[in-house]
């Protein structure tokens, strides 16, 4: 399962489960993730999940590389089918206003914007990862029809609330931010909020999400709130 | 009884309330953040007789403040200019590791730091603040932390916490030394880089640009040059992580870093001299040099046995 192990620095473990991108790879990663939450070691300080790698952050006071990987190896691992992740729907407003990259993606995907939007919103999209800023999920995978590369000059800002693709990713600005995905609309739903004590993001590896359109008016309502 | 509180007359360039930073909140993309520099923000604590309450973090210019109640003890930290004017217009020229009282309408003014970047402010007692996430540390850019996560603020009140009349003086000597190279072990993308790159990055000179911040630092010397993938699957990046753009310049990874990253990483700056990097101000010539994880596990233990040696000289 685990390909290999790394000190990354002084203080974290690096986990490698491989060059392949993909869902089996990704929920081997998330499963190791929640496995050692749940252990609930005092000298973990931070968990990474990511695509294909997971990386440990630990307090050097407290341990070290080869103490933590050993007592880590005693973990025991549970599989993530077994666990109920949820399953999310997210609001999206597509209007020409917030569908920044309309014109590019009609180009480069040689489809119209019946069928770009058509082919989005009918999947439901698996979370590989949250993280960069605050909140913004890695979702996957988007039709095959729809991938492609990024901005070349990514934006200096891109709008809080938009909804971008790239390769065979979506993701969601949780704050505005530069950014070099493909932008094709914008959602009213608060991903991150810090007022929530337990757990301030909405969409967490493992989860599932489904989007579905709103029209401009029920956008500018829901944005209200 | 009233209680004690600062008046934030000025609120200086990038005053942040922080403390250890905050757990466990990598994997939603919240960074550990805290205080920059570790050391000094533990030697302000210690120096007002507390264990583990928020500081005033400032860099460059800090805050101008003013004392409203009884009486309270601060001490401040770092390589830092400043000054306390009395009610009476009285005016003491502050000396940093050493505490002093403030007394009703006393005014603090933290000109500004001396050829480093952070300084430190602690009270007896600490501030009166809501935990957010379980710490008190800032993280502005997602507004997470006290006061909705905004930096000090023009004529924000921040209350004291009320304590027992503690009002021994402390002080010790303490001297911000400078660290004439950043030691640092070899990251997961070593390989990545030509020879003569990695014989660069390691023997060459690099300056610290002004493109430097709580997230991260960017310097300047030869290009390092990328001979596989100029961009990685997105992964986890911890702080002191050093990235490679593609347009060959390093980024040193801060404690405000984004918690994911997709550039090539050449290595990591070891824990022990974290607090002497983000030191570094703009224009500071910095080299690099490369030690094994055992050593860096040495260097970091000494490191600690210095601070508590420090602290318990204070005590």
């Amino acid at each position: 399962m685990i390909k290999n192990i790394l000190n990354l620095g002084d203080s974290s473990i690096y986990y490698d489960f491989g060059d392949e991108i993909n869902k089996e790879t990704n929920k081997k990663v998330i499963s190791f993730f929640n496995s050692l939450k749940k252990a609930n070691l005092e000298e973990i300080i931070n968990l990474t999940p990511s695509y294909n790698k997971l990386i440990v952050s630990f307090d050097l006071k407290k341990t070290n590389f080869i103490e933590l990987k050993k007592k880590i190896e005693d973990i025991k691992t549970f599989n993530i089918d077994e666990q109920k992740n949820k399953k999310i729907k997210i609001p999206i407003c597509c209007d020409e206003e917030f569908f920044l990259d309309k014109e590019r993606l009609i180009k480069k995907l040689k489809l119209n914007v019946e069928e770009i939007l058509e082919k989005y919103l009918n999947k439901s999209y698996f979370c590989y990862m949250t993280g960069f800023v605050a909140g913004m999920p890695f979702l996957g995978d988007i039709s095959k029809e729809l991938r492609t590369d990024r901005l070349k000059t990514p934006r200096v800002k891109v709008p809080k609330g938009s909804v971008g693709i790239t390769e065979q990713f979506s993701n969601i600005y949780t704050f505005e931010s530069p950014g070099g995905w493909n932008i094709i609309g914008k959602t009213p739903c608060k991903i991150f909020n810090s007022n929530n004590k337990v757990n301030p993001v909405l969409i967490n590896p493992g989860d599932n999400v489904h989007f579905y359109s709103i029209s401009k008016n029920e956008f500018l309502k829901l944005n209200e709130k | 009884m009233k209680s004690n509180f600062f008046e934030v007359l000025r609120p200086g360039i990038n005053s942040t309330f922080q403390d250890f930073g905050r757990e466990n909140f990598y994997h939603i993309g919240l960074p550990f953040s805290g205080a920059m520099d570790n050391r000094n923000y533990l030697l302000s604590n210690t120096l007002v007789n507390n264990k583990y309450e928020a500081a005033i973090e400032f860099a460059y210019q800090g805050p101008l403040l003013k004392f409203h109640g009884k009486s309270t003890v601060i001490a401040v930290t770092g390589d830092v200019n400043f000054s306390i004017t009395k009610k009476n217009k009285k005016l003491i020229n502050g000396e940093c590791y050493k505490n002093y009282i403030l007394e009703n309408e006393d005014e603090l003014d933290i000109i500004s730091t001396n050829k480093s970047v952070y300084g430190y402010l602690s009270v007896s007692g600490g501030f009166v603040l809501e935990k957010i996430l379980n710490s008190y540390s800032t993280f502005s850019r997602a507004k997470v932390g006290p006061f909705k996560g905004e930096k000090l603020f023009v004529n924000q009140k921040i209350l004291i916490k009320q304590t027992s009349d503690f009002k021994t003086q402390k002080k010790i000597k303490y001297i911000n030394t400078k660290i004439e190279y950043i030691r640092i072990i070899k990251a997961t993308n070593f390989d990545f880089f030509s020879k003569k790159a990695v014989e660069n990055f390691l023997n060459k000179e690099f300056i610290v640009t002004k493109l430097t911040d709580r997230m991260g630092m960017r310097i300047k010397g030869p290009i390092i040059e990328n001979i596989k993938e100029k961009n990685i699957r997105s992964e986890g990046i911890v702080k002191g992580t050093i990235q490679i753009p593609p347009d060959g310049d390093p980024i040193i990874m801060l404690s405000d870093h984004g918690t994911i990253g997709g550039y090539p990483k050449i290595g990591v700056v070891i824990s022990a001299d974290y607090d002497k990097l983000v030191q570094l101000v703009p224009n500071t010539k910095i080299k690099f040099k490369l030690v094994n994880l055992p050593e860096a596990e040495k260097i970091y233990e000494i490191y600690r046995l210095e601070t508590d040696n420090l602290i318990n000289q204070i005590k």
